[in-house]
């Protein structure tokens, strides 16, 4: 029997804000344990939230650039449950009236694109991290975590392949990177997901019984711990089983996965509308101010750098992977009268290079205007493309134009026909081996010559001139 | 040997302001009084006497500045209810599980009384989480009624009305959730108000019912109410359920004047089961009423008799969300036994908390269940828009609402066993809290050498007109120089 994988994805997101979403506390990854908290995240007895609006802005644009409608008037709602996590034994989340609903994204697809429905967006406080001691005799709890604000994003569930699932969790970084929403950091926790999953019958309206697969913690994982659930599911129908309906573990280190819960030990949180907080009623002004903070997003990036240079979607996916890197190649582009050299230039050099550094383009001191200038020194015959390798690698430490570079260094191209044929005559009379040998038919020789003048020029002599001149005067 | 005797606070002020009396003097006079009568009466779980002494003495060196210049409870004494936080001072709420328990934080009301000079001489007794109405429920140790010292004080700010009655505090602050400011102060023959929903900040107030739960004053009479309450009232960045209204002059509307006042008496009240003298103070404080050229009517509020039973999930299902917290992990008590996670939390709650909490939490975790929210909490929220609704149709002809706080006077203690008996002595409070209302309770005279307290109810926010009807019943009826006479000379 044929089978179809039903994958729908719950991505929680934290929220690039200064602080936490109902105090004051600062928000930052690696603080010394319990450093950043104060008397409201730690729910002592009296304290009352606060909703900082940072956070509720962050979570609005957010449905908008996913698509949602925003609720004009929403709540938060009290999930109650006891765990040391929480220090309240509630958490502060949205029930029945999610800030964002009924909103989609696009991807790439197996075969063709592919649009993803969001189910809803909803606003919550983060709870604490738990550490439990190998010997089993304590938990050490760190309540830094808890009030840091976070959306949770729940896909329809429209994925049919763990690499879909990918493709949605890459899109929707994407899509929040660029929004200044969140850093979208799945190693440091900023970005989490859990998925469902079920096989049905090719054909089959109804979906299957579903299993929660959780503690993913990066990409990769997320679709090794669909594609081993995928194969369990499939191979335990094939046997004539049924699945259970449960919450599993993704095991990184033997790439399985582990029963945590079955669906009898669900919790009933009684969720409840919290009374400390008044309802959050939004004007369209305000609605509209939140839409004018979404840039351009990724996939409107990718079609305008198809359409507009003329470039592969190939470059167009790899410029546009962040949006630092999507700008800088726009601003350069603009300059530039070849974008695709642009690209390349970006793709294989600049990307090689901080690569090598391990930096990000904007950590680095070249600006795109200097590389578009680079570009058209190499252009019109200033420098070699060869030569305009080492200049980059000079532009990116030091910032420094690159005509300033070429003329501190002397490294501008010899095109003089006249000084070029005089170095020729000296290189073949030196060399009457090679001139032998080429004479002789072998192809190589010219090569030595050609590189024998190179070195008498520091490599600034056109290449393309040297080769003709050298041809020239040996056939005489 | 009490200075304080008699005199409210804009008097006290003034003997401050003339140089009569120090600060000093009177937080010794508080002191000595405490030390001398507390141990019968029991309204405080707490002193704070060196605090109250260094802060009353370092507050000295400004006392000589004219009157105008400093505000009218600058050095003046109060009491706080032991479910206000205080930074450095233990607060309990009354319950075994925060025993030990010192607040990092001090509540907004606490800090703006201080700010303006007032000094706290202690933390007045509770019912546990304030949940009770006779502060039997009080997990150390009951407080009695300065009248009659085989009867409750009410509650749950039974510590609070009980302070000011015994001339203990010239004013304490309570909190309300459904009569336990109002109630207790019937009972001990003092005023209680509870300002509207939204007027003073929760901030620091360990909640019980966060929807209903608001912050008041206990004093001796109206004006001293007026004077509290322009102390406390106002917006604060730390509640958002605080409003952001423009704050009136109190003392500027007690101005003896209510002719023309329109005064409604629901008759849904008088068909409940009331003791006939409370009945009748209530009747004769209309008649003042009318005497002074108000204009009585009856008015209907045709869903009182849903309210107890809507307060009585909503409130619970708020408070069993609200005490989760007090599971041994990070706050006062904790079971040290426990073989587990799970064992622990059923340990420290199940010895940390009373019978009567326990109760709440159980009815509010069941109200909140899934396949019951509907039939109960949803229902009860329902209701309570409707009981506001009733208010507001009310509203509509009249100005004020009056009625008995309570059916009854003081009770004896262990009197109201039966829960449910001792919930209905709220049933003229609760609605109130439902529709977020202001209400005051001023003494109307005395049943049996008992006081009862006549309720008065205003409109959202309209403090003015509720304190003007207040207090010109109160100066016309002339029985806030009443005075407990169980605790003999102190008084
Ligand atoms: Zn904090």
């Amino acid at each position: 029997m044929e089978f179809e994988t039903v994958i729908g994805l719950e991505v929680h997101v934290e929220l690039r804000t200064r602080t936490k979403i109902f105090c004051s506390c600062a928000v930052e990854f690696g603080a010394a344990s319990n450093s950043r908290v104060c008397p409201v995240c730690l729910g002592s007895p009296g304290v009352l939230p606060v909703l900082n609006e940072e956070a509720l802005k962050l979570g609005i644009r957010a449905a908008l650039a996913l698509s949602c409608e925003v609720r004009r008037s929403s709540k938060f709602d009290r999930k109650n449950y006891f765990y040391p996590d929480s220090p309240k034994a509630y958490q502060i989340s949205q029930y029945d009236e999610p800030i964002g609903e009924r909103g989609c994204v696009v991807i790439a697809g197996t075969s063709a694109p592919r649009s993803i429905g969001i189910t809803r967006i909803h606003l919550e406080e983060d709870a604490g991290k738990l550490t439990h001691s190998p010997f089993g005799d304590a938990s050490l709890v760190d309540l830094n975590r808890v009030g840091i604000p976070l959306i949770e994003i729940v896909s329809e569930p429209d994925l049919r392949t763990p690499d879909e699932a990918r493709q949605y969790l890459e899109e929707i970084k994407s899509i929040l990177q660029y929004c200044g929403v969140s850093d979208c950091r799945m190693e440091e926790g900023s970005l989490r997901c859990d998925a469902n999953i079920s096989l049905r019958p090719v054909g089959q309206a109804t979906l299957g019984t579903k299993t929660e697969l959780k503690n993913m913690n990066s990409f990769r994982n997320v679709v090794r711990g669909l594609e081993y659930e995928q194969e369990r599911q499939r191979a335990v129908l094939m046997a004539g089983g049924a699945i259970v309906q449960q919450t599993l573990r993704f095991d990184e280190a033997t790439g399985t996965t582990i029963v945590m819960r079955s669906k009898e030990d669900a919790h009933d949180y009684r969720y409840f509308p919290d009374p400390d907080l008044p309802r959050i009623e939004l004007t369209q002004a305000y609605l509209d101010a939140r839409r004018a903070e979404i840039p351009e997003l990724p996939a409107q990036m990718r079609a305008r750098f198809e359409q507009a240079y003329g470039l592969p979607t190939y470059d167009a996916l790899v410029l546009t992977s962040t949006q630092r890197l999507a700008r800088f190649f726009d601003v350069a582009a603009s300059q530039a009268v070849d974008p695709k050299a642009v690209s390349n230039w970006l793709m294989g050099d600049v990307l090689g290079y901080l690569k090598e550094m391990g930096e990000d383009i904007d950590a680095q001191p070249m600006r795109p205007e200097q590389l578009a200038g680079l570009l058209r020194l190499i252009d019109d015959g200033t420098i070699s493309t060869k030569i305009a390798k080492t200049v980059l690698r000079d532009m990116m430490t030091s910032g420094q134009d690159a005509s300033a570079i070429i003329e501190q260094q002397g490294l501008v191209q010899i095109s003089d026909e006249a000084a070029l044929r005089e170095i020729a005559e000296r290189v073949i009379a030196a060399n009457p081996k090679s001139v032998e040998d080429w004479r002789a038919g072998k192809e190589k020789a010219l090569g030595s010559l050609v590189g024998q003048m190179m070195k008498e020029t520091k490599g600034k002599a056109n290449p393309q001139l040297v080769n003709r001149l050298i041809v020239d005067m040996l056939r005489d | 040997m009490s200075a304080m005797r008699g005199l409210g606070i804009r008097a006290l002020h003034h003997e401050l302001a003339e140089g009569r009396l120090t600060a000093s003097d009177l937080i010794q006079d508080s002191l000595a009084a405490i030390e001398t009568a507390d141990g019968r009466v029991g309204a405080f779980l707490h002193v704070t006497r060196e605090r109250a002494l260094t802060q009353a003495s370092a507050g000295e060196g400004v006392s000589g500045v004219p009157a105008p210049a400093r505000g009218l409870l600058a050095g003046i004494p109060f009491a706080a209810k032991d479910n206000l936080c205080v930074e450095g001072v233990p607060t309990t709420c009354a319950s075994r599980i925060l025993e030990g328990y010192v607040p990092p934080h001090t509540a907004t009301a606490v800090r703006r009384i201080e700010t303006a000079g007032g000094v706290l001489i202690g933390k007045a007794n509770l019912d546990e989480f304030a949940m009770g109405s006779s502060t039997e429920n009080s997990g150390f140790h009951p407080t009695h009624n300065p009248w009659d010292l085989t009867r409750v004080p009410g509650g749950s700010s039974g510590g609070s009305a009980a302070a000011v009655a015994a001339g203990f505090v010239p004013y304490a602050l309570g909190s309300d959730t459904g009569g336990s400011i109002r109630q207790p102060a019937a009972f001990c023959g003092v005023v209680g108000l509870k300002p509207t929903y939204g007027l003073v900040s929760r901030f620091g107030l360990v909640a019980f019912a966060s929807s209903l739960d608001q912050i008041g004053p206990l004093t001796r009479s109206v004006e001293d109410a007026a004077i509290v309450l322009q102390g406390i009232a106002g917006w604060d960045e730390l509640d958002s359920t605080s409003v952001q209204v423009d704050i009136p002059d109190y003392l500027a509307s007690l101005t003896g004047d209510v002719a023309g006042l329109r005064v409604g008496v629901p008759a849904e009240y008088f068909e409940t089961d009331m003791d006939q003298g409370v009945r009748d103070r209530v009747m004769e404080a209309l008649d003042t009423l009318r005497r002074l050229g108000a204009e009585v009517r009856t008015i209907r509020l045709p869903h009182t008799r849903y309210a107890l039973s809507a307060y009585y999930l909503i409130a619970p299902a708020e408070a069993s969300s609200n005490l989760a917290r007090y599971d041994g992990v990070r706050f006062g008590v904790r079971a040290n036994d426990a073989p587990n996670l799970l064992a622990m939390y059923e340990r420290t709650r199940s010895a940390g908390f009373g019978p009567e909490v326990k109760r709440r939490i159980l009815i509010g975790t069941y109200a909140l269940s899934s396949g019951y929210y509907d039939a109960y909490y949803k229902r009860a929220q329902q209701v309570r828009t409707l009981i506001r609704q009733d208010f507001q149709t009310a509203f509509a002809e009249v100005d004020v609402i009056v009625s008995p706080t309570t059916p009854t006077p003081a009770f004896r203690f262990g009197e109201k066993a039966d829960p449910l008996t001792m919930y209905l002595n709220d049933i003229y409070t609760i609605p109130v809290n439902l529709a977020g209302l202001p209400a005051i309770s001023v003494p109307c005279g005395l049943q049996d050498g008992l006081p009862v307290g006549l309720q008065l109810i205003g409109r959202p926010f309209d403090e003015p007109t509720l304190l003007r009807a207040a207090h010109a019943y109160e100066q016309a009826a002339g029985f806030s120089g009443l005075r407990p006479t169980a605790l003999g000379e102190v008084q």
